[in-house]
């Protein structure tokens, strides 16, 4: 027999691999253990404060002409001074890359002081030049205008007659000139772009801004990082470095938080939030939200040309009929049972945060849990209950009302359970129609009702011209801007005076005049306006500003408040135990697997000596 | 017997024999002495069904992502206000606005030269993302793919040679067990247990994601080991099994043949004859589940990139398949697709070399 052939070379190779194998293991296991650094103290390397958010979503660009989601504009708002700020005690719009802002006499032009203290992180001075450039190219460009070409929609011309001073002639009135949420960029860098529709401005770092950050490194899912600029006029944030982190899974950033590799985690569910309630050097804000969540009714698809489409279902565009649906939701219930709490109550459009715009119905016109009212409602408006005990449509068959709900969100299937045995008992059917892309539907006006929720900014501005006439598809064929297809004439006046009012005050109480209206009009129900329910490690941060400060959220706020004004907590409290821990399991498992790989030889060892006999 | 004759043992992904004789004796084992022109023709064969598939994949992720409801210029745009001028310039910009033919054939025409369009949500090339996201993939899957079937050949060697036995019993239960738990259910346990640390076990890796970040150098290889660590055991877990109890089961088949009671009754020793003679022979099925394995992991594993945060394709399906992103969709589609047809053709071409009646 040729040992040789048997176990030469191939038992070498197998002593390379499983010699190679235990380096590995044992290279492994001592990285592994805080022998080298752990989590923890890799962030704190070099004895940097590093402020670790958790983020889910995924960049879709970050240049600004294109960036539409969340994650992207909440880092652009961090990279790009506004014009404007928010305040973030009251929301009132204040200083940013403007000093100050007046319109003419006429309401037509609009003239910004633009400061002489913020540079670009390359050193060159931040002037109207840049403003005017950002704005004439969203005018001028097609891809340019792609995210925030609505800002300039009605913009006449936008000229800078010197460095600190900025110049924009609308076409008609416009009481959102304070509220411009549009990144000013440098026109030096910007203005070498070919093709704004294909920039994403992400291969060239760091990338140039006057923010309170400068972004330094991107990878796609894994990371965004982000210097403080420490020429910011505001002043530097206090962190050495802002890092964005990607989990994909809710409860791995949980875990995260928990172990203190995040400082931060956001969107977090009831179950999450109780668990993370009890755990030591953990801060769970459960703060009043920024959305509403609503129903809304189809009141019957229509384009600007006249033109109905879609198929919502006739009896509600009767009021009684919708009046009666909305008695027999039983918003406590949504709040206690589907939200757990973490949500209040419902009432006018615009949520409570938003205090100069908030409007509740007063206790006689509010629409109140009632189900025999809503029964008598239904039997005023002539839809009788047959001998089944259905209720029963013009044409004489029972109805049964189709809700659109997004597949992905648990309070539509949870809410869309109890609607069926509410209006169930009135003899009304349900049919939830859940759909991971709502879109299709919606915009063809192929629903009946549909759970329905936007976030509010602090001007109130966008959510109030999604129900006016001209937010309409032009034709079926088209694209509209609007929600649910309301046209209301009396409700478009009150639309174009709030608009028009350059007075806040004034500007507030017509904006409260169109929520009355729109809630008698009853198209749509604000069941709840839930709650951001956030945590952050305290052992890693000792205070960080809320929007509004008294007792508001910290992700996604109006502004770049949270991170820049977070302050790092003295370091060390949270890993020493564990470490301990690690050392002594770390080396029990590196003498484990060498002394398995010794025993492995020794036992080859002996198998070969026997075939050699 | 002919090659179209031999029954193919691409697609089977599990048990047993591939129909196959049991070979005559140890001297055929090692095959291949690949003979004549059968083998050329058989590869020509090979090649040829290989180029048709793929031709048809490029067909299929064309038209069958356009039954997917939802037109991408709404989605894109929902929620914002857009004019006529700019919902046209979106449609001109991703030539949806063409005929259908015509999209077609320009989506076919730029295939051919590697450009699989742009992604409607990020707006850069398909081929950009893809390749952005592919290493991060095949260095997971593939760190696991090895692991895995290493650990199942082995164990399934030794389980087969000992059936019936404790050993036996206790590999295949466990495998059996393993292989059936979901693998977020499993990757979720094991960041709680080793990420976060539970009682005494410490916190000993990262909860997710591919790196810290900011390492360079040899510092940069450690870091992405140790965040490789935890997805790399799920999926090992999880997978193994497979391979065990395929080659378990060839090698069971395996066992009954008379060339090795006569490798006995020649006195070999009996790890010899395992080794040398029993193994190689039950190889087939197995390394029809090698190459199986080996075009999935292009594919990527979606639940477990998700719980462990890897940025790696099967996420970037998933958020493709959310909007639709046709073109991404179509593009990862087709790479998905392209490996396995290439896996499967490779398999196929060195399956004659491992078994010479194969292709014969």
């Amino acid at each position: 027999m040729d040992t040789h052939d048997q176990f030469g070379l191939r038992g070498t190779v197998l002593r390379i691999f499983a010699v190679a194998g235990a380096a590995a293991l044992t290279l492994t296991v001592g990285q592994l253990t805080p022998l080298g650094p752990s989590p923890q103290r890799a962030e704190a390397k070099d004895d940097k404060q590093v402020l670790t958010v958790a983020v889910s979503q995924s960049v879709d660009s970050l240049s600004p002409f294109l960036a539409s989601r969340l994650v992207s504009t909440s880092i652009h708002r961090l990279m790009y001074e506004y014009l404007t700020n928010y305040d973030p005690k009251d929301n009132h719009a204040i200083p940013g890359l403007a000093t100050k802002w007046e319109p003419s006499a006429d309401k037509l032009t609009w003239t910004y002081t633009i400061r002489d203290n913020s540079k670009w992180s390359d050193g060159k001075q931040a002037t109207a030049e840049d403003a005017a450039w950002t704005f004439n190219t969203m005018m001028t460009d097609e891809g340019a205008a792609t995210a925030n070409g609505s800002f300039v929609a009605n913009f006449k011309k936008v000229t800078a007659p010197s460095p600190t001073k900025l110049v924009i002639e609308l076409k008609k009135p416009q009481a959102t000139m304070a509220a411009l949420d549009v990144p000013i960029v440098p026109k030096h860098v910007w203005e070498k772009v070919d093709d704004f529709s294909k920039f994403n401005n992400d291969k060239k770092f760091p990338i140039v801004g006057n923010g309170p950050f400068v972004l330094t490194a991107y990878k796609a899912d894994s990371y965004v990082r982000l210097k403080p600029n420490k020429s910011f006029w505001r002043g530097a944030p206090k962190f050495d470095e802002l890092v964005f982190k990607y989990y994909k899974d809710g409860d791995a950033a949980v875990a995260a938080l928990q172990k203190g590799e995040v400082s931060f985690v956001s969107g977090l569910t009831p179950a999450q939030a109780a668990a993370l309630k009890s755990q030591q050097d953990v801060t769970v804000n459960d703060a009043p939200g920024r959305r509403f969540y609503a129903l809304a009714t189809n009141p019957g698809a229509q384009a600007k040309n006249g033109k109905k489409f879609g198929d919502g279902h006739e009896s509600l565009k009767n009021p009684k009929v919708r009046r009666a649906l909305f008695a027999a939701v039983d918003r406590g219930t949504v709040i206690d049972k589907v939200f757990q709490g973490h949500a209040v109550e419902g009432e006018g459009y615009i949520p409570p945060r938003f205090s100069p715009y908030f409007w509740k119905p007063a206790e006689s016109r509010r629409i109140s849990y009632d189900p025999a009212e809503a029964a008598r409602l239904l039997d005023e408006a002539g839809y009788k209950k047959n001998g089944d005990g259905k209720r029963v449509g013009k044409n004489g068959k029972p109805i049964t009302y189709r809700i659109l709900c997004h597949a992905t969100d648990p309070p539509d299937k949870a809410v869309g359970k109890y609607l069926q045995e509410w209006w169930g008992k009135l003899g009304i059917g349900v049919s939830l129609d859940c759909r991971d892309n709502v879109s299709d539907p919606w915009l063809a006006g192929e629903y009946d009702l549909a759970f329905d929720g936007w976030s509010v900014n602090p001007d109130p501005d966008f959510v109030l011209s999604i129900h006016t006439c001209a937010a309409l598809p032009a034709t079926p064929k088209d694209i509209g801007a609007t929600d649910n297809f309301i046209c209301d004439k009396k409700y478009d006046e009150l639309y174009d005076q709030q608009l028009a009012e350059y007075d806040a005050t004034k500007r507030a109480e017509i904006v409260k005049r169109m929520e009355s209206r729109l809630y008698d009009t009853g198209y749509m129900n604000v069941m709840a306006y839930p709650n951001a329910v956030e945590a952050y490690r305290s052992d890693q941060i000792a205070s960080i500003t809320k929007m509004p400060e008294a007792a508001g959220n910290i992700y996604g706020q109006d502004g770049y408040w949270s991170w820049w004004s977070a302050t790092p907590a003295a370091d060390g409290e949270s890993s020493g135990g564990s470490n301990q821990t690690g050392v002594i399991i770390g080396i029990v498992a590196g003498v484990v697997i060498l002394a398995g790989l010794g025993a492995f030889f020794a036992m080859r060892r002996r198998a070969t000596a026997e075939d050699r006999e | 017997m002919t090659a179209e004759a031999t029954p193919s043992p691409v697609g089977k992904p599990v048990g047993g024999r591939t129909g196959s004789p049991a070979p005559a004796g140890p001297s055929a084992a090692r095959g291949p002495r690949v003979r004549g022109t059968a083998y050329p023709r058989y590869v020509a064969g090979k090649l040829g069904g290989a180029a048709v598939s793929l031709l048809a994949v490029l067909v299929t992720s064309f038209f069958l992502f356009r039954l997917i409801p939802g037109d991408p210029v709404k989605f894109m745009t929902g929620g914002r206000q857009v004019s006529a001028q700019q919902l046209a310039a979106y449609r001109r910009e991703f030539g949806l606005d063409l005929p259908l033919w015509q999209q077609f054939t320009d989506y076919c025409g730029k295939a051919l030269t590697g450009d699989l369009g742009t992604s409607y949500q990020f707006r850069a090339p398909v081929m950009d993302k893809i390749s952005e996201a592919l290493p991060n993939t095949l260095l997971l899957t593939g760190t696991a793919f090895v692991l895995y079937t290493a650990i199942g050949v082995v164990l399934g060697t030794r389980a087969a040679w000992r059936h019936g036995g404790l050993g036996d019993r206790l590999n295949t239960g466990l495998a059996l067990t393993l292989y059936s738990i979901p693998s977020f259910w499993l990757g979720l346990l094991l960041i709680i247990v080793f990420s976060v640390g539970v009682g005494p076990v410490p916190g000993l890796f990262p909860t997710g994601g591919m790196e810290s970040g900011g390492e360079e150098g040899f510092a940069y290889v450690l870091d992405v080991a140790h965040h490789l660590v935890l997805p790399v055991v799920t999926l090992v877990a999880v997978e193994y099994g497979q391979t065990l109890l395929v080659t378990r089961s060839a090698l069971l088949d395996e066992m009954g043949g008379d060339y090795l009671t006569t490798a006995r009754a020649k006195g070999l020793r009996d790890d010899l004859v395992r080794r040398r003679h029993a193994v190689p022979n039950a190889l087939l099925p197995t390394m029809t589940l090698v190459f199986i394995n080996l075009g999935r992991t292009v594919a990527g594993v979606i639940l477990v990139e998700t719980v462990f945060s890897w940025p790696g394709l099967g996420g970037l399906f998933y958020q493709a398949l959310s909007v639709p992103d046709l073109p991404l969709v179509q593009g990862l589609f087709f790479v998905f697709a392209a490996a396995v047809i290439v896996m499967n053709t490779l398999a196929d071409l060195i399956y004659p070399l491992l078994d010479p009646r194969v292709g014969r």
